[in-house]
């Protein structure tokens, strides 16, 4: 349900960035969001379909670059990936990790029409 | 017509964010501490922030903000009771409070007159993990009912936070709750995570986490 602010929130950011560009038009927006961003594409391109009518950004796609998860282990430096939760070092079973990438959530490019 | 590629790399979170950064300034410089509490529905959120206010009341001044979905004041009526002063943010049906609902409630209240604040969010263990509202800590209520595997499947919440209760220890016996379980996956999303275990039935283990506000209340105040 959060999803509805997230989308807004992109929707303001959007809308900025194309008056600033002197765009006509807003036909793509491009999104990052790592593995561990409690985001759902679905519902985002769900809301972003209303809440964009009669705006700039009216009939843009949305785009979802998902960046995986990266886990180091505190303890023996290995460095592993993670495609569904958090799991223990694969080397060492330590639970003592820490996430390099995963968390990301921006908005990385719009494409206008001028 | 010319299409063209506009880089923008911002942070979606940014504007809250913004909002949030501003909040906990706006606490700051009147030296108050501010706690924002989040746990899904039935954790005990109310029950811990009333024996918390019953045991510090004449120690400090403490005020609570209540996040709720409906316009019900069970809660803040349950804090007036105790004497402290009780704001009542009233979500419209949003699944978690933001730093601009918390901007508002926090203009409605004599921030001179507060030591300690304290959040209550809108029970949920999914949305209020997004947004951060500016409080100094964040904290999230599990509770033994619930079951021990709650860090695995909300990983998220439990990953930002920075204190961690585990209420109705009261109901250990009756439970099958792995603590070792719980434990390991709390170690797994935030190493070295603080935990008070507390029975706000009993009043186990409140005197540890009373200790705690009162410590983080006088460092605020003599910032």
């Amino acid at each position: 349900m959060h999803e509805l602010a997230v989308t807004e929130s992109i929707l303001s950011i959007a809308k900025k960035h194309a008056t600033n560009a002197n765009a006509s038009k807003v036909t793509d927006v491009n999104i990052v969001i790592g593995k561990f961003s409690s985001i759902v594409d679905d519902s985002v391109q769900f809301y972003w379909d209303i809440i964009s009518q009669d705006t700039i950004c009216e009939n843009s796609t949305l785009h979802f670059e998902r960046i995986p998860a990266r886990i180091s282990c505190l303890d023996c430096s290995t460095e592993y990936k993670v495609d569904a939760e958090m799991m223990p070092c694969p080397n060492c079973q330590s639970v003592r990790v820490k996430i390099i990438s995963g968390e990301e959530f921006w908005l990385d490019s719009i494409e206008i029409e001028r | 017509m010319s299409q063209q590629k506009v880089q923008i790399v911002e942070k979606i979170m940014d504007a809250n964010d913004q909002i949030a950064a501003q909040n906990q300034h706006n606490l700051d410089s009147h030296h108050i501490f501010a706690i924002n509490i989040m746990a899904s529905p039935g954790a005990g959120k109310t029950s811990v922030i009333l024996k918390t206010i019953q045991m510090l009341k004449d120690q400090m001044r403490i005020a609570v903000i209540e996040g709720d979905t409906a316009a019900v004041t069970i809660d803040a009526d349950k804090v007036s009771a105790l004497g402290a002063p009780a704001v009542q943010i009233n979500t419209g049906g949003q699944c978690h409070l933001d730093a601009t609902m918390m901007d508002r409630a926090l203009s409605s209240l004599d921030l001179n007159q507060i030591d300690l604040l304290i959040i209550e969010n809108v029970g949920n263990l999914i949305c209020p993990a997004s947004f951060k509202i500016g409080t100094h800590a964040n904290i999230v209520i599990a509770s033994i009912p619930e079951g021990d595997d709650k860090p695995y499947k909300y990983p998220n919440i439990y990953r930002g936070i920075d204190t961690l209760i585990l209420n109705k220890t009261d109901l250990l016996p009756y439970i099958d709750f792995r603590k070792d379980y719980f434990q390991q996956g709390i170690e797994l999303l935030n190493p070295g995570l603080e935990i008070f275990e507390l029975s706000c039935k009993t009043e186990d283990g409140f005197p540890a986490w009373i200790e705690w506000l009162k410590a983080k209340v006088t460092t605020q105040k003599n910032l």
